[in-house]
């Protein structure tokens, strides 16, 4: 079906009713500046239509960002004028009400999903209107599964479409002492299925160094690298067969933060096709950032597609918030997109897959129409 | 210039939209050159976080690794083998004009002389690094005169000779110094040989057998010595037979030392071997195949009597003939295979990260487009100009 490209500067179309526009609270600041500090400022309380994705759930977020100078400057998130206040210039940008909002998006198969977290990424991008001063920060995962979402992406690219100039990229993970130019590193996956396609500066591509001489100060200063991002605005994931969330192996803190992690049996196992089958070759420990981590992202889409980790969905989505099953810390996060294909639907009640198809219709307003840069953006 | 300091502050330049020979394949990938070298774009990006400077769009060409000519007597009316006074200017004219045909290296060839033109001739063909002004010279293929007289094809007969008791000394006397020196022909079924060709061996020359009535037994003691080469295979030597292969059965003899790989040259005109017989060895030792043109001085120039050594030679029409093999052995056998010859595949006739950058940009018909010596654009195609 081919989708519109618009320029991103003309309106959406006005909400439907049971829209899942939400406007969002972050007003960013200059490059480098902490925000997103939350102040009890009076909330103004709007009551929403029951939210259409049917997790219902009502969270009050706000925001201060420190602005300096910029007086009655309409935040570009959403479309409240902030007030000076005191001659700092203080900015407050109150927000409202943000509907918080898990969608469970099921497409047909593999390339399908694909596209659609290709789109939703590319959408997410050119609406934030990303500049110099103003970089759009996007978490990246590893493995199979994200292999058509990256092919996709590059294709916009190629195509004009969509600019990696600024954006800036934390990956999840990477293993330890795998040298970095080994064909199995997670740098060495970077650098072939996305970096050397698309036009990202360098020194804007964060990966965790598995051979660094203090792994922990390692794991600290990737930290202090989001945080001196701005935090991260969409972190983008997958699952494995157990249930982690990048290498977060089950019974893994679900507040933990960049560490060093030892890897479990399953996950050697799951692995062991990348170095010839010999498990003696798959490295046994890396760096991973923490589900503390993650959750600290804007906004979570998690991509699980294959029969194969369709146990760990279920586990993930239907089953109550547990360790041992470390994507389900996501239910706590008030914007999480689990974008699967149908095999990974096999071991879900009927009746969410049911649900959850039948909300395609709004799903599909995010990615339709998809937006382009080449409108002079 | 290549490598050194500085480099690492040179312009990087990012070729795109070609297909690359690497791994004895062509992969869709982009080719990166900094400071006359391949360069590693993995490493550019995650180290020093640089991008290019320059990218250049191939228009979907094939880039291969320059081509290596190990066995070329001249062309374009310049015979190697002439005892001139300027022999310099001769070579460095052929060196120009191969750059066309997509060569960014050779050995320029010299037949069966008498000594007073080796002592001439030799001392003013040093090896020289390729540039804008032509092909590199890798070092002399000295072809005869210790060769057999059966089998001198085109070599004249006079100027042979044989090895006498102080065989090495010999030698020396014949040729003079043997600095610029690269490839050595003789026939192994001389007396004396196996001496010449360990010493020869020892100094880092190449020995190749070839002109020669030798029976595989021979060939493969003269391989034992330190012989790696065969020139022009099937051409001079004793047809293969079924009970004795002679030199040809050297491609599948296995009495030859572990991990030695045997290189035979073949010049795949369609003149000089059948197809069908250069189908055969290429079926039985893929790895080992050199294509080399043998040229004569009448390369390049039209019908008529041209001179090829102490020689006069009719030309009568030209013949082209591609082997029956994949792309990507062909691009091979005219680069990587003769840079393993000469052991210079680290640097030479490939395309992997830290070899010299010489390359040729093909169209699918293997037609070269642009030649390219240190990264430096050294011929263009009339059509590619515009």
């Amino acid at each position: 079906m081919p989708w519109k490209l618009r320029s991103s500067k003309q309106e959406a179309r006005p909400a439907a009713p049971h829209s899942d526009h939400f406007p969002e609270s972050q007003l960013r600041g200059p490059k480098g500046s902490a925000h997103a500090q939350r102040l009890p400022a009076a909330p103004r309380f709007l009551p929403a239509p029951l939210s259409a994705s049917g997790s219902v759930g009502f969270a009050l977020h706000w925001s201060a960002g420190v602005a300096r100078g910029w007086l009655g400057v309409a935040c570009s998130r959403c479309s409240s004028v902030g007030r000076a206040i005191g001659s700092a210039g203080l900015n407050f940008c109150f927000w409202k009400l943000c509907v918080a909002i898990m969608r469970l998006v099921i497409l047909d198969n593999y390339d399908l999903a694909s596209e659609w977290a290709a789109k939703y990424i590319c959408n997410r991008i050119i609406q934030f209107k990303p500049g110099q001063d103003r970089y759009f920060t996007l978490g990246l995962p590893t493995g199979s599964t994200p292999l058509g979402c990256y092919k996709k992406l590059i294709e916009y690219h190629k195509n004009g479409h969509l600019s990696f100039k600024y954006v800036k990229t934390f990956n999840m993970d990477e293993y330890v002492g795998l040298p970095r130019n080994h064909p199995e590193s997670y740098h060495s996956y970077m650098w072939n299925n996305f970096f050397k396609h698309i036009d990202i500066d360098p020194n804007n591509a964060h990966i965790l160094d598995g051979n660094a001489a203090d792994l922990q100060a390692e794991c600290d200063a990737f930290e202090k690298k989001i945080k001196e991002a701005g935090g991260i605005d969409l972190f983008v994931g997958g699952i494995g067969p157990d249930g982690h969330i990048a290498f977060n192996e089950p019974g893994s803190s679900l507040v933990s933060r960049t560490r060093l992690k030892t890897l479990a049996m399953d996950t050697i196992l799951a692995n062991a096709k990348y170095f010839d089958g010999d498990l003696s070759k798959v490295p046994t420990m890396a760096l991973t950032v923490g589900v503390g981590t993650v959750m600290d992202a804007r906004e979570v889409m998690i991509l699980i597609t294959g029969a194969h980790k369709a146990f760990a969905l279920y586990k993930a989505i239907e089953e109550g918030v547990n360790h041992m099953w470390t994507v389900s810390a996501f239910q706590q996060h008030p914007r999480t997109i689990f974008v699967c294909d149908e095999d990974a639907t096999l071991e879900l009640r009927v009746k969410t897959v049911k649900y959850f198809k039948g909300l395609m219709h709004v799903h599909n307003k995010l990615v339709d129409p998809l937006f382009s840069m080449k409108d002079g953006n | 210039m290549r490598g050194g300091q500085g480099a690492a502050e040179a312009r990087v330049l990012q070729f795109t939209n070609c297909r690359i020979l690497r791994g004895g394949k062509l992969l869709r990938e982009d080719l990166w050159v900094r400071g006359g070298r391949i360069l590693d774009p993995e490493k550019l990006f995650f180290e020093e976080r640089r991008v290019a400077d320059e990218r250049r769009d191939c228009g979907g060409c094939i880039l291969a690794p320059g081509f290596i000519d190990v066995q070329i007597n001249g062309g374009f009316g310049v015979d190697f083998s002439q005892a001139t006074e300027d022999v310099g200017s001769g070579v460095a004219l052929v060196a120009r004009r191969i750059l066309s045909h997509g060569v960014t290296s050779f050995c320029p060839t010299l037949v069966t002389s008498p000594p007073e033109v080796y002592h001439k001739v030799v001392p003013q063909i040093p090896v020289k690094s390729g540039g804008p002004h032509g092909a590199g010279v890798l070092g002399l293929h000295l072809e005869g005169p210790f060769i057999s007289r059966e089998k001198r094809g085109a070599h004249p007969e006079a100027h042979l000779r044989s090895f006498e008791a102080n065989a090495f000394q010999d030698l020396l006397a014949t040729y003079g110094p043997l600095d610029n020196v690269r490839i050595v022909t003789l026939a192994p079924e001389l007396g004396h040989s196996h001496e010449v060709i360990r010493e020869l061996t020892t100094r880092g020359i190449c020995v190749s057998l070839g002109h020669s009535v030798a029976d595989l037994r021979a060939a493969e003691d003269a391989v034992w010595s330190g012989a790696t080469f065969i020139t022009h295979l099937f051409n001079a030597m004793l047809p293969f037979h079924h009970r004795d292969p002679g030199i040809v059965g050297l491609l599948t003899s296995d009495r030859l030392p572990a991990g030695r790989c045997i290189f035979y040259g073949m010049i795949a005109d369609g003149t000089h071997t059948n197809p069908a017989a250069l189908r055969i060895a290429h079926r039985a030792h893929p790895q080992g195949l050199v294509l080399v043109t043998d040229a004569i001085p009448a390369l390049g120039l039209g019908n008529g009597r041209h001179t090829l050594g102490q020689q006069e030679v009719e030309v009568d029409g030209l013949t082209a003939y591609v082997a029956g093999c994949s792309v990507e052995s062909a691009l091979e056998a005219a680069s990587l295979h003769p840079a393993q010859l000469l052991g210079l595949e680290k640097s030479k006739g490939t395309l992997d990260f830290g070899a010299d950058a010489d390359f040729v940009v093909l169209d699918d018909s293997l037609h070269v487009q642009a030649t390219y010596i240190s990264g430096e654009l050294v011929w263009q195609a009339e059509a590619a100009r515009q």
